[in-house]
């Protein structure tokens, strides 16, 4: 860990230096910027991916070419910690996010100008305004419920795989899911679902798998539907009823001591 | 004190009280004396395992009356309906008045969810309570003559509260009840030749058309609650007829009944017990949610959620479909799909298994006398073993039916999990054989070994000349003869194969097979024979033993 960030701040240290005494009058200001932000994540991508995704984004035996990927499913895979990978397995899950915002932009910008790909959406795009949250609804059941449940919850998929559960996941991932396709996930271009679609299906998700959402019935188990109330019964419901019936029966009529 | 009772007297001759000339006019007419008299003092043994059944019929009634008030407020109608309620996230879809009707009972009928997740919780903990009265009854032997119909009575009201179950939750037409539904009728058209008939019979035209949910409603209100109650009628009529067994204990024979009188002692109980039962379903229905269906949302045949499990009675059954491998046969244009129909067929055979069992036991003992003293599990290792057998099997298939809960939580491959549960459906039950079989025998050499030996006291004694031994206290008379009071048998032999004359008799296969079972039951390696008075006697006189 401490190779990794005195290696980082070396490389943030040449490269200030660099953007410091590089040659700046050939180009306009925003291209500078741009191809200033390609090259840091070119030097971000060489330490922290080149070793499985090879050294030009060609992708190798360890890892799938990031060629077209675009900036969207950086900003997913780095910003929710899935990537860097920690081990191959089944599938890669999200873990502690060790890039800052910053970085990720970089490396995102980088990966965006090996192949044209979906960018990072807009807070216009996954916003709650102008949704319905009832269509978001539907939607979601007939393209997403199949393997992240009813509302969300999460579900096993073949060989250890699984879809997470999608409580907690930031609007602007969950827009970026769909939109990239991650891992095992299909992806949902917008010629499939609209940018209204996503909107929608990101506001019903906030409203049925959210912070604030209650659960009218009460404790919710899970939101795992029959199984979970299956165990509750069992444990809670008859357990309970044992105990009062064991309690019930050591109480039995006595005669009178004197 | 004297002129005070005399006074009283005096009035009770002119006029008896209230209550008593109420009494009176119902004897009239339908003889109540003789009844009370018959039955009020009747005899109930106590011991909690004897209040599973009450569970059970308090939880019923509690559906029951819970069921009465949901009736008032819902409309088995398929109509297509767009929702206008109180529930935002569903605003404005389109659903099946059935489903419209139970967001209304949910959200704007006063005490609605509340009622509607009583009735769902109780009919839950119903099937769990019937599962372990069922189990209770089956490990201590009470099923045995003249008990055999009344254990089948018991298990019909099993399998009908299964299929009450599964009609009722499938009525509010959610996804995921829709789900289930649409595996029932994949269950149906993979019968061969009849199926497809079948399935159009039952829902009217091609899935799911717009007539099940009425139907389904008929039966869950009408038909399958009305043989029930007859049933479980009939199941306490039996109970009181037959007397109720107890266990073996001083005082205690196969022609009495040790315990307190139904009036006042039982009936204070019973109607308490039916008060708590009320109240911890309540208090579980008002803490816990179950099945939130507008969380699930409509149906619709074109969607499906993952998660998609019946409630845990019919669990086995998404067991035995989950983890079947998917074969199937195609010959001139048809498909018999075995995937399906094999699953279909071992469904009633999985409860069968446990329901012909009193039967078998009957006949590989020959035993035919009238048993009222309980078993205690141990004294019947093979019986013991093949109930924890059976419960293994089930479990294996439950296991096999929340396969992705399993491989989601504890971060397995669920292709494992079915490969596990295809193995341990044959295996399993015959190490859970074994293992119960050697710990049965291992208790009933435990017991033999107190009643000689006396209990182990925990004190540590030094002899004179050294020797540390630990002091056995002697067991009092009552407890030895709990703990010898149950009878042994001998292998039913298969008899002379040479008659009189000295002509030799065929022996038929049955009768082979029928004395091999009888050898496992109480051969030698199936019982430990319990110390004799000789041998208490010599253990006992003797000195210096420990």
């Amino acid at each position: 860990m401490a190779a990794l960030v005195v290696l980082l701040l070396a490389l943030a240290c040449t490269g200030g230096l660099y953007t410091l005494f590089a040659p700046t009058d050939k180009a306009k200001a925003d291209e500078t910027a741009q191809s200033l932000a390609i090259d840091e994540g070119k030097k971000l991508y060489a330490v922290g991916c080149a070793s499985c995704h090879g050294t030009g984004g060609q992708g190798t035996t360890d890892g799938p070419s990031l060629v077209g990927v675009g900036a969207a499913a950086v900003d997913f895979q780095v910003g929710t910690g899935r990537m860097p990978a920690q081990q191959p397995g089944a599938q890669v899950p999200k873990k502690k996010v060790i890039y800052t915002q910053a970085e990720i932009d970089q490396l995102a910008a980088y990966i965006a100008s090996l192949g044209a790909g979906p960018n990072v959406p807009t807070d216009a795009q996954y916003g709650p305004e102008g949704a319905d949250i009832a269509k978001g609804g539907e939607l979601f059941r007939t393209n997403c419920a199949q393997c992240h449940n009813f509302t969300g919850k999460g579900g096993a998929l073949t060989h250890g795989k699984f879809a997470p559960d999608l409580e907690g996941v930031s609007p602007k991932h969950i827009y970026e899911a769909m939109q990239t396709g991650p891992q095992n996930m299909p992806s949902f271009p917008d010629t499939t679902l609209s940018e209204q679609n996503k909107k929608d299906i990101i506001a019903y998700l906030d409203a049925v798998n959210g912070d604030d959402t209650e659960s009218p019935g009460g404790l919710e188990l899970g939101g795992l539907g029959p199984v979970s109330e299956g165990l509750f019964a069992w444990i809670f419901g008859l357990g309970a009823l044992i105990a009062v019936a064991v309690w019930v029966a050591a109480r039995t009529a006595k005669a009178k001591k004197s | 004190m004297s002129t005070e009772s005399t006074s009283k007297d005096s009035r009770s001759r002119e006029k008896a009280p209230a209550g008593e000339r109420v009494a009176d006019w119902a004897d009239g007419r339908l003889g109540i004396y003789s009844l009370a008299k018959a039955n009020m003092r009747k005899i109930f043994p106590d011991h909690w395992s004897f209040m599973l059944g009450e569970i059970c019929l308090y939880s019923f009634i509690i559906i029951i009356l819970t069921g009465v008030y949901l009736t008032l407020f819902f409309h088995p109608s398929m109509n297509e309906v767009e929702y206008h309620g109180s529930y935002v996230p569903l605003q404005g879809q389109l659903m099946s008045e059935a489903f419209n009707s139970t967001m209304h009972i949910s959200f704007d009928v006063r005490g609605g969810l509340l009622i509607r997740q009583i009735h769902h919780w109780a009919a839950l903990i119903f099937l769990a309570g019937m599962f372990v009265h069922m189990m209770r009854v089956f490990f201590t032997g009470a099923f045995r003559k003249p008990r055999e119909v009344n254990w089948l009575f018991g298990f019909l009201l099993f399998v009908l509260g299964m299929f009450t179950g599964f009609t009722g939750y499938s009525l509010p037409d959610d996804l995921l009840s829709g789900t289930g539904v649409r595996f029932m009728e994949g269950a149906v058209l993979s019968v061969p030749i009849v199926g497809t008939y079948l399935s159009f019979f039952l829902f009217g035209g091609e899935f799911p058309g717009g007539d099940f949910v009425a139907r389904f409603y008929s039966i869950h209100v009408l038909l399958l609650p009305g043989i029930m109650l007859g049933l479980v009628v009939g199941h306490l009529i039996l109970v009181f007829y037959h007397k109720h067994t107890q266990f073996a204990g001083p005082g205690r024979t196969n022609k009495n009944v040790v315990g307190m009188p139904l009036l006042p002692v039982y009936m204070a109980k019973a109607g308490g017990f039916f008060f708590l039962v009320f109240g911890v379903i309540a208090a579980i229905s008002a803490i816990a949610s179950i099945n939130p269906i507008w969380a699930m949302g409509p149906y619709r045949p074109d969607q499906v959620s993952t998660g998609a499990q019946p409630d845990w009675y019919m669990g086995f059954s998404e067991g035995l479909i989950r983890v079947m491998p998917g074969w199937e046969i195609n010959f001139w244009g048809h498909t018999l799909v075995l995937g399906v129909f094999i699953p279909l067929v071992i469904f009633p055979l999985v409860l069968v298994a446990i329901a012909v069992y009193p039967f078998i036991e009957s006949w590989v003992t020959g035993d035919k006398r009238e048993h009222h003293i309980l078993d205690r599990p141990r004294n019947v290792p093979t019986r013991t073993a093949f109930g924890v057998a059976w419960i293994t099997w089930y479990m294996v298939l439950l296991i096999g039916g929340g396969n992705d809960l399993w491989a989601t939580h504890f971060h397995l491959s669920i292709n494992a999990i079915t490969w596990f549960v295809r193995i341990a459906f044959f295996v399993a039950p015959v190490i859970a054989f074994i293992i119960t079989k050697r710990i049965c025998l291992g208790l009933q050499r435990r017991d033999k070994d107190k009643v000689l030996h006396g209990r182990e006291s925990g004190i540590i004694k030094r002899l004179p000349h050294g020797e540390f031994i630990e002091v056995h206290e002697p067991l009092s008379q009552d407890a030895l003869h709990t703990l010898t009071a149950h009878e042994q048998y001998k292998p039913a032999e298969i008899g002379p194969t040479v008659d009189e004359n000295g002509v030799e008799r065929k022996v038929k296969g049955s009768e082979k097979l029928r004395a091999k079972l009888s050898e496992a039951y109480y051969g030698e390696e199936s019982q430990i024979p319990k110390p004799t008075v000789e041998e208490y006697k010599e253990i006992t006189s003797g000195h210096g033993h420990h």
